[in-house]
């Protein structure tokens, strides 16, 4: 298997207006590419969900993107606070977002449950007081 | 109808200095500057008109097809768009202008905005149905430069757009079969001239993005019919009864208007291309699955902004907003049932062209992707676009393309110059580490 494509891109922590600005790059990149469009959508609301994750919850941190011919894998790595109960977080809805982000129209529950929606693997890693890393990743061939 | 090739923005070079202002505004990265001179990649061109909008030096321009297209014809009919009633100043009837038309050589006249009004009116019909097929909002097809965006860099929203020819394409076709009936005589005797404010429905007037054929025999550029129309109006004492549209047909002129037709509030409208592809970017990442209609415009204000209009755009917007204050909110009638499917309903799904695809085989893409991203780490990054490129991403694309040289960054024959001939490189070029070892 040849070498992957990779990219690390960071991400601002309180910007809620360029979130989803490595979602775009990465868009292009996999265009130019000449991936599937429902594997270029996959990608991009599964990476802006994280994305907006990272900036309400952890101050913001860094994405590692790799693209693979069969494959794309993200990591989005973040130094914040940590989850407490992974499968409380994994549930619809349920959100620790403060108001203010929630008068913004964000934190209504559904970013982690929408990045496993629309990946085909997800893993979280994460310690609480240390920091966060949600694993991707999405298949460009319904696997065998 | 797939087209490529045929563009209405085209170049002027003996009055194009090379400047680099057209190539850095392109929402599509379409321009190169090569031997001192603006070029255009014509499979990315969108015919948005910013290049246009831009140029200093009037090097870019919208070609229409002009008045002398007019005597092909026995029957010549005008269907002015309703942007174009923004364009005189102290008119407060409509149908003087659409008498005027008919001063200046056209026989009869056929409003656009009838048109829009029997899209508006399906529209609002069929929403809801439509919506229930796709994920996230409808997309209006009304701006033929967004159409063609989604086109080449949208994929997943291709399917989105609403699957409706543009009103031009319908006021035409209405207005050949009226014409027929009222003069008896054949169709291709009979000329359709749409009076357009962009070069972007110059071209969908010749190539539709929904069907194989356009009914529309020419185009005439809305500043070009202002000027033959000033000295007409002058002669009008009463004009003729001819509108046939109303306020949900002439809001089309200004961005929000197609949109407000629908009469209900889920939607939004922008307008300036910058802004409709954020919008799109939105509308693709689904942040925007709660909304149900996206109006875009590429021009700023809607139509009204158009490049070849005469007013500025918020004046002849403020302009409309007077002219339409008496008019009733619709005056078009519905089409019959069959001939209306014939008229609204594209023939051909919008299929989007994957024109930046650096190949076909993803393998060499990737290998492709990979070169361009070692140049571009050793490129500057300041995206100064003397290479001839709008971007060092860009450039370093081209040059993996074989479409350019890695020598022709500037900044990095500075660099290289700094050691071979540190004299020569003027001072605002020099890096501080170089001033500091000079003193």
């Amino acid at each position: 298997m040849s070498e992957p494509l990779r990219y690390t891109y960071p991400v601002n922590g309180d910007d809620f207006m360029s979130a989803g600005g490595v979602s775009a790059v990465v868009k292009k990149t996999l265009r130019e590419l000449g991936f599937d469009k429902d594997i270029i959508r996959r990608t991009a609301i599964a990476m802006y969900e994280g994305e907006i994750n990272m900036v309400i919850h952890a101050n913001g941190g860094v994405v590692d993107v790799e693209i693979y011919p069969d494959r794309i894998e993200v990591a989005l790595k973040d130094t914040g606070p940590g989850i407490a109960d992974v499968e409380l977080a994994m549930s619809d809805g349920y959100s620790t977002a403060p108001d203010n982000v929630r008068s913004l129209g964000f934190g209504a529950g559904m970013g982690l449950p929408n990045i496993k929606k629309y990946s085909d693997e997800m893993r979280i890693e994460t310690q609480v007081g240390v920091g966060t890393t949600v694993y991707l990743t999405i298949y460009t061939k319904p696997k065998a | 109808m797939e087209q490529n090739t045929f563009h209405s923005v085209t170049l002027m070079p003996d009055a194009c200095k090379g400047c680099i202002s057209c190539m850095k505004r392109c929402p599509t990265e379409a321009i190169r500057v090569r031997g001192g001179k603006a070029t255009i990649i014509s499979e990315r061109c969108i015919d948005c008109g910013e290049c246009i909008r831009i140029c200093p030096s009037h090097a870019k321009r919208a070609v229409t097809d002009g008045y002398e297209q007019l005597e092909r014809f026995r029957w010549k009919i005008a269907l002015p768009a309703p942007s174009f009633y923004g364009q005189f100043s102290g008119i407060d009837d409509i149908n003087y202008i659409l008498t005027g038309l008919k001063h200046i050589g056209f026989d009869d006249v056929f409003e656009v905005s009838r048109a829009a009004e029997i899209v508006s009116l399906f529209s609002r019909k069929s929403l809801a149905m439509l919506k229930d097929t796709m994920t996230g909002p409808v997309i209006s097809s009304a701006c033929p430069a967004v159409v063609r965006l989604i086109k080449i860099r949208f994929p997943a929203l291709c399917a989105n757009v609403l699957p409706i020819n543009e009103p031009i394409h319908i006021a035409a076709q209405l207005a050949k079969q009226e014409a027929m009936q009222k003069t008896g005589l054949k169709e291709e005797e009979i000329g359709v001239f749409f009076i357009t404010p962009c070069p972007a429905k110059v071209t969908s007037a010749k190539y539709p993005v929904g069907s194989e054929r356009t009914y529309i025999d020419g185009t005439l550029s809305a500043t070009d019919t202002y000027m033959k129309m000033l000295s007409a109006l002058k002669n009008i004492k009463e004009p003729e009864n001819l509108m046939e549209s109303g306020i949900v047909g002439i809001n089309w002129a200004n961005s929000g208007g197609e949109a407000a037709g629908l009469l209900f509030d889920n939607y939004i409208s922008a307008d300036g291309i910058e802004n409709v592809i954020k919008v799109l970017e939105e509308v693709e990442d689904e942040k925007l699955n709660d909304i149900d209609f996206v109006e875009l415009n590429a021009c700023p204000g809607g139509c009204v902004g158009g490049v070849l209009n005469v007013a500025n755009g918020y004046v002849a917007r403020a302009r409309i907003k007077t002219l339409r204050k008496y008019l009733p909110l619709t005056k078009s009638k519905p089409v019959e049932q069959e001939e209306q499917n014939a008229i609204l309903f594209w023939e051909n799904n919008l299929e989007y062209q994957a024109i930046y695809k650096l190949d076909d085989d993803m393998a060499v893409a990737m290998d492709k992707m990979k070169q361009i991203d070692q140049i571009k780490n050793s490129l500057p990054g300041l995206d100064c676009g003397s290479c001839g490129a709008p971007t060092c991403h860009a450039f370093a694309e081209d040059v993996v393309c074989g479409l350019a040289n890695e020598h022709d960054c500037i900044i990095r024959l500075r660099d290289r110059m700094s050691k071979s001939a540190p004299e020569v490189i003027p001072a605002p070029f020099r890096t501080n580490e170089k001033e500091s070892e000079k003193q």
